[in-house]
């Protein structure tokens, strides 16, 4: 019941409610196998990364049922107005959720790899990153259950650290690449981990946009952007 | 209506009976005979649909108590409690106490449960995909950074009647919290004593090298160091003792009566040893009439040996100390130690106590602190059943303030004279923040 007016037609607030459950819970389970994945790495513990893998395959089930949900919402009921946008936010929702599913199941991947390799001075940093990519969807899904367009204005605002993290993240790898080439391959792999945290912080970004445009018609104002390093480098 | 049945279906064979011999008997009142079948074949197919609805509403799963029937007073009963909680009917969220509102958000009232509670866990639990034995039910759930980041919960669940649930938050971060102190405070004292110990060694070995220990000059710049590091290892291992001493001693209340106006003048006294600016910035004075307190000699000079040495240390160069005593409005006796300093940030201020805990871990170290003094302070206190309120202004200056109970009026007399006689109580002095 968006806005907090019920419809004449209760099935349908069933429906919508049972909707964005159904998305809420999705990011219950994308916000934890951010942080366990991070953890996996940090403590070098291959069960922990193997049930984040596992339990990946939840979120994708859970976003087909999404889908058909809202297939079913927009067949049925015929949403008009703020509810076809919560309708078609939730489906938007959705797959961004699951993206980022995918990408903290990338980052278990790695730990095996990394598993034998001495211990890279710049991984330090990446429980910080982890957690405030982790913070950004945790907000965001909260602005998403409370239909708080200000909040999600504010997680959008968060980008910038998220991506300062990652251009110090490169450079510190990329000079620890340079120190010794017995580093190379587990540096590389842990690149790709922070681009994929990084990834993380900017489809919190996304998700946000979506809850502020389901919240009010508009789409989100321009947001401060981190460094840009593909610009710097051709500089 | 399973009672009315049998009523129909009797009146239906009447009628249908009553019709059949009806026609056979008169032909000419053949109308009123095929009225009376056609009533009894109505009356008969009314009684066979009403029995199939009510096989069907048989069928269907009684629908849950509302929640709005439970007594009355129960809503209030749960809003009074501090632990955040949930009445869940179904998966709808009906109820949320103040305590979940101001945790969860006012929003979650009337949506689903797992819009209120992201995590997977509780998620499969509250929709029930996994395993609902009773013994299943009953095993919490932790759960991190519902609401605020860095809190840990546990999520603990209660099967109502008619399939309602009560979900009940328990905040266990206070737990989680000292579990980590213990844990942090043998890393940190390990480091602390290493730290010196690593110092000492070092140039040890330099000067066992010809070249730099038959240097005169050199050989006493590193002795001096040597020594100063030994020292702060010695305080740092007093402190400990002292701390843990404290500790054992905690749940023994001091009975002897103390006057502090005294003890504040011989510590300040004490401290001329160590420092030049003692006499000309420590100002004491006390409230005339200032009872004394009850308390543990030696602890309350360490306290304000502790609470003088960290005001003259964080307080501006040249700038004086107040130290005074007066009697609070509850009775006890008040002894306020204010520096005019640079004061410390109020998110410190929880924290300050803590063992091991500096505002700038850098400063202080290079002052002489251990980290210790003002967690010495907090237990002497806490033994004394008195208490420490700790009040800063950035940029202005700290304010500590410590409430002990105070002696009766008989005993006091007969302090005058223990004072004297105890002087050398002072000598297990040790330590500051």
């Amino acid at each position: 019941m968006p806005n907090g007016n019920a419809h004449t037609v209760s099935a349908f607030d069933n429906d919508m409610g049972q909707l964005r459950a159904l998305v809420s819970e999705m990011g219950g389970r994308a916000e934890a196998a951010i942080a366990e994945s991070v953890q996996a790495l940090m403590r070098r513990d291959l069960d922990a990364a193997a049930r984040v893998v596992e339990e990946d395959r939840k979120i994708d089930i859970l976003e087909v049922e999404v889908e058909r949900q809202v297939l079913r919402l927009i067949a049925l009921r015929g949403p008009v107005a703020d509810d076809l946008r919560e309708a078609l936010a939730a489906l938007k929702i959705a797959g961004i959720i699951e993206r980022i599913g995918d990408y903290a199941k990338n980052i278990a991947k790695r730990v095996p790899i990394i598993q034998d390799a001495k211990s890279i001075e710049p991984m330090a940093i990446l429980p910080a990153m982890g957690r405030a990519a982790a913070d950004m969807v945790h907000d965001a899904l909260d602005a998403f259950a409370a239909r708080d367009a200000q909040k999600a204005l504010d997680v959008s605002m968060q980008d910038k650290a998220v991506d300062d993290f990652y251009n110090s993240l490169f450079r510190a790898l990329l000079t620890c690449m340079m120190e010794s080439p017995q580093n190379i391959t587990p540096s590389a792999h842990l690149l790709f981990i922070a681009k994929n945290l990084e990834r993380i912080g900017d489809h919190a970004t996304n998700l946000a946009e979506m809850v502020y445009f389901a919240a009010t018609g508009q789409i989100l104002p321009d947001r401060p952007r981190g460094e840009d390093m593909l610009a710097a480098e051709r500089v | 209506m399973t009672r009315i049945d049998p009523i129909f279906a009797i009146i239906a064979l009447l009628l249908l009976v009553g019709g059949t011999i009806g026609a056979a008997l008169a032909g000419e009142s053949s109308v009123v005979a095929a009225i009376t079948l056609l009533t009894g074949l109505l009356t008969a197919l009314f009684a066979v649909i009403s029995r199939r609805r009510d096989e069907e509403s048989v069928a269907a799963p009684p629908p849950p108590i509302a929640l709005s029937s439970l007594p009355p007073g129960i809503d209030e009963l749960i809003e009074a409690v501090d632990d955040p909680m949930l009445l869940v009917e179904g998966r709808l969220v009906k109820h949320a106490n103040a305590a979940a509102r101001t945790l969860l958000g006012a929003h979650i009232v009337g949506e689903d449960i797992r819009l209120a509670i992201r995590h997977p866990a509780a998620a499969e639990r509250l929709t029930g995909r996994t395993s609902s034995s009773e013994a299943a039910w009953r095993i919490a759930i932790d759960v991190v950074g519902v609401g605020e980041r860095e809190r840990q919960w546990q999520l603990v669940m209660h099967q109502l009647r008619g399939g309602n649930r009560l979900v009940r938050l328990v905040d266990r971060t206070a737990t989680y919290a000292t579990e980590r102190m213990r844990v942090d405070f043998v890393a940190n004292a390990s480091h602390e004593l290493r730290t010196p110990l690593a110092t000492l060694l070092g140039f040890i070995e330099t000067l066992e090298d010809g070249k730099a220990g038959n240097d005169e000059v050199t050989r006493a710049r590193f002795l001096k160091i040597m020594f100063r590091e030994a020292k702060r290892m010695q305080q740092l291992v007093d402190d400990l003792m002292s701390l843990s001493r404290i500790e054992a001693e905690k749940y023994s209340v001091p009975h002897d009566p103390q006057a502090l106006l005294p003890l504040a003048q011989e510590v300040r006294d004490s401290m001329r040893a160590s420092r030049q600016d003692v006499d000309e910035r420590v100002r004491i004075d006390a409230a005339p009439h200032t009872a004394d307190v009850i308390g543990d000699r030696a602890q309350l000079s360490q306290l304000l040996y502790n609470l003088i040495g960290n005001a003259l240390k964080y307080g501006r160069p040249g700038t004086p100390v107040r130290v005074s005593l007066d009697t609070a409005p509850s009775g006890m006796v008040r002894l306020t130690v204010a520096d005019q300093g640079e004061g410390v940030a109020p998110e410190h201020l929880p924290r300050l106590t803590e063992r091991f805990y500096r505002v700038d871990a850098g400063r202080s170290r290079s002052l002489g602190g251990t980290g210790l003094g003002l967690a010495i302070v907090k237990h002497i206190v806490e033994r004394h059943r008195g208490r420490l309120d700790i009040d800063s202004v950035v940029g202005e200056g700290t304010t500590v303030t410590v409430l002990l109970p105070a002696a009766p009026a008989s005993s006091s007399n007969r302090n005058a004279n223990a004072t004297e006689t105890n002087r050398n109580g002072l000598s297990g002095i040790a330590g500051t923040a």
